[in-house]
């Protein structure tokens, strides 16, 4: 089985002056989350959707998916971590626990406040996990990425067309990510906030699918305004 | 839902634009699996329409020739995964009498509003019908048969029934399908077929007659007469189908023309011949292509020979090579969607 998981765990630290969570604002007509779960319900291969959001807020979810939406069985809203890799876990925990594991499972996770992930990337995610046990959506880095270990002058300047720039959705073989996040020891967990690094730290094989620059993360209330700058609504056969 | 529209914005430009799309209970998700271009689309890519028309209309997502699967049906009546093709035009009146691809309020897919390359495509539920044991790149030719039986439609309400000798004037895709069709709906009729490129008629083995339009003996006549020219070819070719055509034979115009045709009135009055306006297609003419398609297999193979090349699409890059190879292809340009 394929499921996905929605990571709405966060509460929006870098949004500024607002209370709401950043997956909840508006995007055009609808809530942010709304618009990245629809992507993923529309995927016929994709048999569950889980939203793990904070636990404070999982009635307020229920109402949004209730209200946009409507009642929608392949949606189930669960309890997120106390980190991005807390929430994949519990999803998978709740897999495990709730719908039955089986050898090839998948989870596809995906950033809540990405709406723009479309049909194709997640197609693609799905072909590439068949391959390997995780797999990252990325873009080719544009800019020249500079490292500064001390925070004031440069450490390196890496090759440009050696570097991508990580999005979501990354995606893996639920049992094996389980196996593999468990080796970690409790350092190691706080360090390794990218789930697909673990992979890539164990020496594990992670392939990629191309990302979109339009795949964009809203993260600040500039990327807000830009995606609402973006997005037009659709009149029907205007 | 958010769905990446790919508009043309101006002549060989095409961007993305990110509609925030309306779903009704009788909206159906569709995902586009193949779709073909037609040289209304490439006149549109090219610029070469009207300023006027090209500042009125672009942004717009093109083409009107496609195939994909349900995705999303709230209603249920259209199951995941069933295979459809998407009806162009989108009537918003119901007419007893005129055809609602004839009526003046009727909208066009990459001519009023969005065309089907998109993500996925809202699609109103009397806009899709399944089709069954047909390939999808043959499937994604039903646009243009439907165009076909359209014509063959009002070509039998108003032709007269002497049906010995069938002209199809033009040999690229609309004349070859035009001819395959009427070679099959009037197995007894002769199908001749004239055309400029004798490369492109030695495609044509099935009819029983082939022509150079400057090479056509003196003494031949046909009943009635298809005209699938159009541009500025169909001038001469009209003019050709008037000096050749029986007495009281239809002629069945099926080109568009950008420029207005001078045409031999005198001889169209002498002879008493019936001009018949064709355009576009109905519902109804989808269904009929579709039942050609599932009635006469053996044509499939036939079909498959105007695909002159499939590109993967991936990217806007891709998308503008698919245009810029359609020009010099002798017939379709089609595109496996898979953006």
């Amino acid at each position: 089985m394929i499921y996905a998981e929605i990571l709405a765990g966060g509460v929006g630290k870098r949004m500024g002056n607002t209370d709401m969570p950043k997956q909840f604002l508006m995007l055009g007509n609808k809530p942010i989350i709304i618009h990245t779960v629809e992507q993923f319900l529309l995927v016929p291969e994709i048999a569950k959707v889980l939203i793990g959001c904070p636990k404070d807020w999982m009635g307020y979810m229920s109402d949004l998916v209730l209200k946009y939406i409507g009642t929608n069985e392949k949606i189930i809203i669960i309890e997120g971590g106390k980190d991005r890799n807390g929430t994949i876990m519990n999803g998978c925990k709740y897999i495990e626990d709730t719908l039955g594991l089986a050898e090839k499972d998948v989870i596809i996770t995906h950033d809540a406040v990405r709406p723009f992930v479309d049909y194709r990337i997640i197609e693609d995610n799905i072909k590439c996990v068949k391959k390997y046990d995780a797999v990252d959506t990325i873009i080719p880095a544009a800019d020249t990425i500079v490292e500064s270990k001390d925070g004031k002058i440069l450490s390196d300047i890496p090759r440009r067309d050696f570097l991508y720039l990580g999005q979501t959705p990354q995606t893996f073989k639920i049992k094996e990510l389980m196996k593999t996040f468990d080796t970690l020891t409790s350092e190691e967990k706080e360090i390794l906030t990218d789930a697909c690094k673990i992979f890539v730290v164990k020496k594990k094989e992670v392939g990629f699918v191309r990302g979109e620059e339009y795949n964009l993360k809203v993260t600040t209330m500039h990327d807000l305004k830009l995606a609402n700058a973006i997005l037009e609504v659709g009149l029907n056969h205007d | 839902m958010i769905n990446c529209h790919y508009r043309l914005h101006s002549p060989k430009r095409i961007g993305i634009d990110f509609v925030e799309e309306q779903e009704t209970e009788n909206t159906v998700v569709v995902r586009p699996v193949y779709l073909s271009i037609c040289a209304a689309d490439e006149r549109y890519y090219q610029g070469k329409r009207d300023p006027k028309v090209l500042a009125k209309k672009l942004p717009m997502s093109l083409i009107h020739e496609a195939v994909g699967i349900v995705l999303k049906d709230p209603k249920g009546e259209f199951e995941v995964g069933t295979k459809v093709v998407m009806i162009p035009n989108t009537p918003i009146e119901h007419n007893e009498i005129i055809k609602e691809n004839y009526l003046r309020s009727s909208k066009f897919r990459a001519s009023g509003f969005d065309g089907f390359m998109q993500t996925v495509v809202m699609m109103d539920r009397d806009r899709i019908i399944p089709y069954h044991k047909v390939e999808d790149r043959i499937a994604v030719l039903l646009e243009l048969m439907s165009v076909t039986m359209n014509a063959i439609e009002h070509f039998n309400q108003y032709s007269h029934l002497k049906k010995q000798t069938l002209g199809i004037w033009g040999c690229g895709s609309v004349g070859y399908v035009t001819a395959l069709i009427l070679k099959k709906i009037f197995p007894n009729a002769r199908i001749v077929v004239f055309g400029t490129n004798l490369n492109k008629l030695h495609y044509f083995q099935f009819a029983d007659a082939t022509y150079l339009v400057n090479d056509v003996p003196e003494d031949l006549t046909v009943d009635h007469a298809f005209e699938c020219v159009g541009g500025t070819g169909a001038e001469s070719a009209i003019n050709q189908m008037i000096d050749i055509i029986n007495p009281q034979g239809s002629i069945a115009l099926m080109g568009v023309s950008e420029e207005l045709v001078g045409i031999n009135t005198r001889m169209v009055l002498e002879k008493g011949i019936t001009l018949l306006g064709n355009s576009r297609s109905s519902y109804e003419d989808f269904d009929a292509a579709i039942k050609f398609l599932e009635n006469y297999p053996e044509t499939h193979e036939y079909f498959e020979k105007i695909i002159s090349e499939e590109l993967v699409i991936h990217n806007i890059g891709d998308m503008t090579k698919a245009f810029d190879a359609d020009i010099t292809n002798d017939f379709k340009t089609i595109m496996k969607w898979e953006v």
